[in-house]
């Protein structure tokens, strides 16, 4: 039986989430709820929606059980859902082509993305190549210059992508003008936010097309291990691939959900992106939620190794979970998710993301103190191909 | 009666239309803006507008954003802002000043926090451009409480269903944005405006602020035949960001004079002839 069921359907989430924007936007906004709300309750859509997830991105992801890794650690088994092995290579791609079928029902010709590590522009540009729509991605330009390849991969899928020299040249920079574009241009133009952050619908949108992840691995689960896992581990950005893992598990409370955040150089640096570990609830980019910010509310610069992870806000519905005690989050630094990462190339042959190595480097802390007969669950949300030059960048070696 | 109401009774005894100026607090440096609220006044506004600086103005154009990020350099915050009110208000008591800026600064500070103090400094009205009215309950509960007037932004798109959510929150004026997108942007469809502000007052009763586009004396000539009070933002503030070094005083008390006698002139070859 389901009993939860948040958010209401003003898309509170307690406290949280909510449509904190200018009035311009407002328009806009109940215009893509109507019509979300429409496609959601729409078999048809639904089902195009499966189609496209089977033959276009490759989907049932296999739940994968890292066997060597699991036995140096000396505890719970790894079990890894295989996001990487994704179409673009992450989980971004899920909600990319959810949100572009909507887009086409809307009638809109043209969509516009925000990025951060450039996952979530490549399947954006994806996604408007294979449906025929103009695509332009907001990328700061400090991001630009971490995810040089990238942002050649939208070139070559025909987007355009815009340098956003504001603030401090990151996603929520991004994200900032990505929204002014909106604001500008909506009549013709759907604006494909890529997380679960942002005004409501979006939190609700994006977790709702996520959730094939946890959906997946539930069956995966009962199928080969016969029972649901002990606990999941997914690392929290923005958190959208921790929501669609987390999501179809929120009413099994047997189940323990953990989102790992990015430390950075150590929350005592002030050099972090850890917003639920360290932040406190605010107004930003349309929802209040908890936010990385100073005595004024000003939003502060954030860090992390990983550019996906580099947000000073995170998705309402973690708040959410954080509050009310479903879910408990912590922070891995860069050290040891450079770690982590380096450990599943050689125990498992498998090159993660760097958002990921998070997940894994939080799974190795907690692996060892369990008993073997424990199976954790971690979201390999994304491959490790992009990050090539910066984990070359911290051995020293030049590429 | 406060000040923003009673300013609009006085204007309309007068048959005249407000100016209603806005520049963002601390830009180019803290120490220049009472000055510049004390120039304004003597250049013949009614209203003043003061951005408060937000790390992120997602509703704002280049130009704004650029006067957030130098007010933001020397560290300017929410209670610095109502310093300047309360120092401004030394001198002057009559004109208005209106806060704008966004939420996360005031939800840092608490509403009632904010209200309290903002209403000990003298402000008399806010505009939160992220608390729409589904969302401020409670936000405008506080204001009211201090006598501060929430102002409201409308824009092209609001549809009539709202207007009346508003109208019942709203006081003091309602900011109509007349154009779609983010401020400083440049196009302006007089006849639009015309037609939408026929609607907005067959539901809003209260004096109505026309921004967003105007950008010179035939602009404001223009609007000053439509709304009640013409509200100049990127304009002003790019003329601050121009003076850069030099003091902004004589630029923007210049700028803003010749919109005053574009607004207060009958026809808009009376403007042109002054000069």
């Amino acid at each position: 039986m389901k009993i939860y069921d948040l958010p209401d359907k003003h898309g509170h989430f307690g406290p949280y989430g909510g449509t904190f924007v200018a009035e311009t936007l407002i328009a806009a906004l109940n215009e893509l709820c109507e019509h979300y709300e429409r496609c959601r309750n729409d078999p048809i859509f639904q089902a195009e929606f499966s189609q496209e997830l089977k033959h276009y991105v490759g989907r049932p992801s296999p739940v994968y059980h890292a066997k060597r890794w699991s036995e140096h650690l000396g505890g719970a088994q790894i079990l890894l859902k295989r996001e990487d092995l994704n179409h673009t290579g992450a989980h971004k791609i899920n909600n990319t082509v959810g949100q572009a079928l909507l887009a086409r029902r809307m009638g809109k010709t043209r969509v516009i993305a925000e990025t951060g590590a450039g996952q979530h522009g490549v399947a954006s540009a994806t996604v408007a190549a294979r449906y025929g729509m103009e695509c332009v991605v907001y990328m700061g330009s400090e991001d630009m210059r971490r995810q040089a390849t990238n942002v050649y991969r939208m070139k070559l899928l025909g987007a355009t992508v815009v340098p956003v020299e504001s603030g401090s040249r990151t996603l929520k920079d991004a994200l900032n003008e990505a929204m002014r574009d909106w604001v500008t241009n909506v009549e013709n133009t759907y604006y494909i936010i890529g997380t679960v952050a942002g005004p409501h619908p979006y939190p609700m949108m994006v977790r709702d097309f996520q959730a094939v992840i946890g959906q997946e691995a539930k069956m995966q689960m009962q199928q080969d291990y016969d029972r649901q896992p002990d606990i999941l581990i997914a690392c929290v950005g923005g958190g959208s691939n921790a929501i669609g893992l987390f999501y179809p598990f929120v009413d099994d409370t047997g189940v323990r959900m953990i989102g790992v955040e990015a430390a950075g150089k150590g929350i005592g640096t002030h050099q972090h992106a850890a917003t639920l570990v360290t932040g406190k609830p605010g107004v930003l980019h349309g929802n209040r939620t908890y936010l990385i910010q100073d005595e004024n509310g000003q939003i502060v610069e954030t860090h992390s190794i990983s550019a996906g992870l580099d947000y000073p806000g995170v998705g309402p519905e973690h708040s959410w979970l954080k509050d009310c005690g479903r879910a408990e989050y912590v922070a891995v630094t860069d050290e040891e998710a450079l770690s982590a990462f380096h450990a599943l190339c050689r125990f498992e042959g498998i090159i993660p993301a760097l958002e990921s190595s998070h997940a894994l480097a939080y799974a190795a802390k907690l692996a060892p103190t369990l008993g073997k007969d424990k199976l954790l669950l971690i979201n390999l949300s994304g491959r490790g191909d992009k990050d090539m030059a910066t984990v070359a960048e911290q051995s020293g070696i030049a590429l | 009666m406060n000040r923003i109401t009673s300013t609009f009774a006085a204007l309309a005894q007068q048959k005249r239309k407000a100016l209603i100026p806005f520049i963002t607090a601390g830009d180019p440096d803290p120490a220049v803006t009472v000055a510049l609220m004390h120039q304004l006044v003597q250049s013949g506004v009614d209203i003043i507008e003061l951005g408060v600086p937000f790390s992120d103005p997602m509703a704002d154009g280049p130009t704004i954003q650029r006067s957030s990020e130098r007010a933001l350099k020397h560290h300017v915050g929410l209670r610095d802002v109502i310093v300047m009110v309360a120092k401004f208000r030394q001198k002057n008591q009559a004109v208005p000043v209106v806060l704008m800026g966004y939420a996360n600064p005031i939800e840092a500070m608490g509403y009632a926090a904010f209200a309290e103090a903002a209403s000990e400094a003298g402000v008399d009205g806010v505009l939160v451009v992220d608390y729409p009215p589904e969302e401020c309950a409670e936000w405008v509960q506080q204001l009211k409480k201090w006598d501060i007037d929430p102002i409201f932004l409308l824009s092209p798109t609001t549809p009539e269903t709202r207007l009346k959510q508003v109208a019942q929150l709203a006081s003091g004026y309602v900011y109509y944005v007349s154009l779609k997108g983010v401020t400083g942007a440049s196009h302006l469809d007089l006849d639009s405006v015309r037609d939408k502000l026929v609607q907005l007052r067959s539901y809003i009763n209260l004096p109505i602020g026309v921004g967003f586009g105007i950008r010179d004396e035939s602009t404001a000539h223009a609007i000053a035949q439509l709304a009640d009070a013409v509200v100049v933002g990127s304009r002003i503030v790019e003329e601050i960001e121009q003076a850069s070094g030099d003091n902004p005083l004589e630029v923007v008390g210049n700028l803003v004079a010749s919109m005053r006698r574009a607004i207060d002139s009958a026809s808009l070859n009376e403007v042109v002839t002054e000069k």
